[in-house]
């Protein structure tokens, strides 16, 4: 085979590989970017139930529920315009409580309610994920309990 | 007085990195030979001098100084030693002191050791280097002093996110920072080369041992900071796609290709242009990364002190050098002729389609990474997650293990494509006894840990041939180093595979004396009691685990309560109690007491993971990194001085 050739079978190679990964990335972004919802977002209904996705809110005042079994919790995410009930079976991380942020992978529910698979461990009691930024500014900075 | 010390040493190490790119610039353009011998001292001198600043820096936190501003937002006199020391480091400040000091020892290294390059490449490698350490150096002194004094010293400090106190997180951050400014090494001998024009095999094997050492770092650092988030976090996860998490994994993936690539320009002269491409990009995404994390520009659960204002800087910086880098390159990529011609069927062509596919695995991570910042900027807010990044990297990263089956079989140059398959029987029967025993006992496996635990099993087997039919002792070493990590990967990602696969998990609300069965094991909850540490205090629960031979372990989670300093709010963290078997690990986690509402014993909430293989991830990690380890060492120049005295004192001794 010549070089030539050589070097444009190779340029064919990369070009090909390019673009299908460029393919898959533009459909993976379609299907999986709108990963993070805000309560506002759930009840315009953007969300279908089952699809995979991350709420983030800030836990309601008083709305901390536990259940019977002592381990599922139910609470309200609310973004100050909207609210999401929440219900989680698990053990809740470091720095989680009520009126602070909250950010959660899990699905919705037929029944509205987001089932929380994990509620996100953070490394700062600042952290605020972007999407959040919207809400009312006497909400983010309420103090801890 | 050290507070002012350590700021006089940083002027003056920054004065002396002016004069080596001066000096160095001015030799470069034909100015008399004197003033090259003016660039390995200075370098030298510039690297110790941001050191001794960097110690003092240590001094002032261990002396709990709260006069300085640092210290004071950042220690406590309470805290243990480690932190204190580690405190140095935990923060914005004190870790671009560490960045620019490794910077200044990494010249220094160069200019002391570095005997094989031509002088004026020498010269115009180290004005580089002296170039990139001027920026960092305006940067910590004008916009992030870290000797800054406080008008009033408070009497004592804020001290240290308790999620920080942890000594893997102690070490982690200075072993990334050590790949990352090794791959600013690459970056600046890329473009000396440029400069002089010197592209070739004698370039390429200078810059291989700094590409592997940054490399291993690199590893070490991401297996290390992955182990952290596995046990410290206490969600039992090992890896988040998070931005933090990605904008450490990009340059590695660059130094991975480019110590791929440079091995090519090294043995076969062949790639140089994409080398120097790589040398470049390397050390761009590093910056990139640091930009990312310090400027607040994405929000991500492990963000910590961000400042709009040194986000500018930081962006001007990286314009600077990576805009400069690649005018450079374009300038001059033309006149880097063509190297030497291969076949498509070939080692070279193997390492092409390798770095091909680690690139588009880099550019599909950092799109990921950075489309919300582009999707906000169009008025959108979106987020990418797991979902996309294990869609797009989880096929890629497979097939470039099958590549890398294939690739060390391969002859340089040339060969045929029966041969190849000749050579693989072995492993595509370890595959397919993998893939039929998962099918048959596996149960239901989702398709990308079949596939993987699948390609684990062929990349095993496959990477221990090149070993085949030869004399193990003579084997040299960096056959060795290949071998070796490249079993490193498949252990990795037999471990990935395994624990996605076959996870066991129970939650429970437990009593004393509660029995747990979680896969093998029968788990008894014995009780709890509070202990205090150092800083803090914490509930213990006792755990006692029984395998089906009757062997018991003990398991001590801890829930710790940190109490809040200068009024901020008291913080929990929880620690994960670990059990490692062969088989793999149980992951325990002691949550909050359950109220009993018929007065009762209380009940404690626990979580207990089984997770087969997990530890095989970290492992493969380790492999990969004592792989790299092997080959540089098989390549400095060091051990092959001393081989060939002793060999010729042998020879001597021999003579009649």
């Amino acid at each position: 085979m010549k070089a030539k050739h050589q070097r444009l079978i190779l340029a064919l190679v990369a070009l090909v590989g390019v673009g299908g990964a460029g393919v898959l990335a533009a459909s993976a972004l379609r299907d999986e970017a709108a990963y993070f919802r805000t309560p506002v977002e759930v009840a315009a209904g953007k969300t279908e139930v089952g699809e995979a996705m991350r709420l983030g809110g800030m836990v309601a005042k008083g709305s901390i529920v536990r259940q019977a079994d002592g381990l599922t919790i139910r609470f309200v995410a609310t973004d100050g315009k909207a609210s999401v009930p929440v219900e989680y079976k698990g053990i809740v991380p470091d720095l989680f409580g009520e009126e602070s942020g909250m950010v959660a992978d899990g699905r919705m529910r037929g029944d509205g309610t987001f089932v929380a698979d994990r509620i996100l461990a953070k490394h700062d009691e600042r952290y605020m994920p972007p999407q959040m930024g919207d809400m009312p500014k006497d909400m983010k900075a309420a103090p801890k309990a | 007085m050290i507070a002012e010390l350590g700021l006089a040493l940083l002027w003056i190490a920054a004065a002396l990195a002016c004069l080596s790119l001066v000096a160095g610039a001015l030799f470069l353009r034909g100015g008399p030979k004197d003033l090259a011998t003016l660039v390995r001292p200075a370098s030298v001198a510039q690297g110790v001098l941001t050191a001794v600043a960097f110690a003092l820096l240590i001094a002032l936190f261990v002396r709990s100084d709260m006069s300085v501003e640092l210290v004071a937002r950042n220690s406590n006199s309470l805290k243990p030693m480690l932190f204190k020391v580690a405190g140095t480091w935990g923060n914005h400040e004190g870790s671009m002191l560490l960045w620019l000091t490794i910077l200044g020892l990494s010249g220094a290294l160069i200019a002391i050791f570095e005997k094989r390059l031509r002088e004026d490449t020498l010269v115009a490698t180290l004005a580089a280097q002296a170039a990139l350490s001027l920026g960092f150096f305006a940067f910590l002194i004008f916009s992030s002093n870290p000797f800054k004094r406080l008008p009033v010293a408070p009497p004592d400090g804020q001290g240290l996110n308790p999620l920080l106190q942890d000594p893997g997180l102690a070490f982690h951050p200075p072993t990334l920072y050590v790949g990352y400014v090794g791959l600013s090494v690459a970056f600046s001998f890329a473009v000396g080369a440029l400069i002089t024009r010197e592209i070739g095999p004698a370039f390429a094997r200078t810059m291989r041992p700094w590409v592997l050492g940054s490399w291993i770092f690199l590893t070490l650092g991401i297996t290390a900071g992955s182990y952290w988030a596995y046990y410290e976090l206490g969600w039992g996860g090992w890896w988040f796609w998070d931005p933090v998490e990605n904008v450490s994994l990009v340059p590695w993936l660059a130094g991975a290709a480019l110590l791929h690539s440079v091995a090519v320009t090294a043995t076969r002269n062949a790639l140089r242009a994409w080398t120097v491409m790589l040398a470049v990009i390397g050390f761009s995404m590093s910056m990139v990364g640091t930009f990312i994390v310090r400027s607040g520009l994405l929000t991500s659960v492990h963000s910590f002190a961000v400042d709009p204002e040194r986000g500018t800087f930081l962006l001007v910086l990286m314009a600077v050098y990576i805009g400069g880098a690649l005018t450079l390159f374009a300038l001059r990529a033309g006149s880097v002729a063509e190297g030497k011609k291969f076949a498509l069927l070939s080692r070279e062509g193997s390492l092409v389609i390798n770095n091909l596919l680690l690139t588009t695995i880099l550019a599909l991570v950092l799109l990921g990474t950075l489309y919300p910042i582009v999707a906000e900027a169009m008025g959108e807010k979106i987020s990418v997650g797991p979902p996309y990044y294990n869609r797009v990297a989880g096929p890629l990263a497979l097939i470039l293990c099958l590549v890398m089956v294939a690739g060390p079989l391969l002859a340089w140059r040339k060969d045929d494509g029966k041969k190849l398959w000749s050579r693989l029987p072995l492993a595509i029967f370890a595959g397919a006894a993998v893939l039929f025993a998962l099918i048959l006992f596996g149960g239901k496996v989702g398709i990308l840990p079949l596939l993987g635990m699948t390609v684990a099993g062929i990349v095993a087997v496959a990477s221990l041939a090149p070993l085949w039919g030869r004399n193990l002792r003579r084997t040299p070493l960096p056959t060795w180093g290949m071998v070796i990590a490249h079993f490193g990967v498949a252990v990795c990602l037999a471990g990935m595979g395994a624990e996605s696969a076959f996870i066991k998990e129970r939650l429970v609300a437990a009593a004393p004396g509660d029995v747990v069965k979680v896969d093998d094991f029968a788990v008894k909850f014995v009780g709890v009691k509070p202990i205090a540490g150092p800083n803090y205090t914490a509930i213990e629960g006792t755990l006692i685990a029984t395998t089906p031979s009757g062997q018991s372990f003990m398991l001590r989670p801890e829930a710790r309560t940190f109490p809040g300093l200068m009024g901020t709010a008291p913080t929990e963290t929880n620690e994960a109690a670990l059990l490692t078997r062969p088989g793999g690990q149980l992951y325990a986690v002691l949550g909050q007491p359950v109220p009993s509402d018929d007065g009762t014993a209380d009940r404690y909430q626990l979580r207990l993971w089984w997770k087969p293989l997990v530890w095989w991830i970290w492992l493969g990690g380790a492999l990969i990194a004592v792989g790299a380890a092997l080959s540089m060492l098989g390549r400095a120049q060091l051990l092959a001085i001393w081989r060939t005295r002793r060999t010729r004192k042998a020879q001597e001794r021999f003579a009649p």
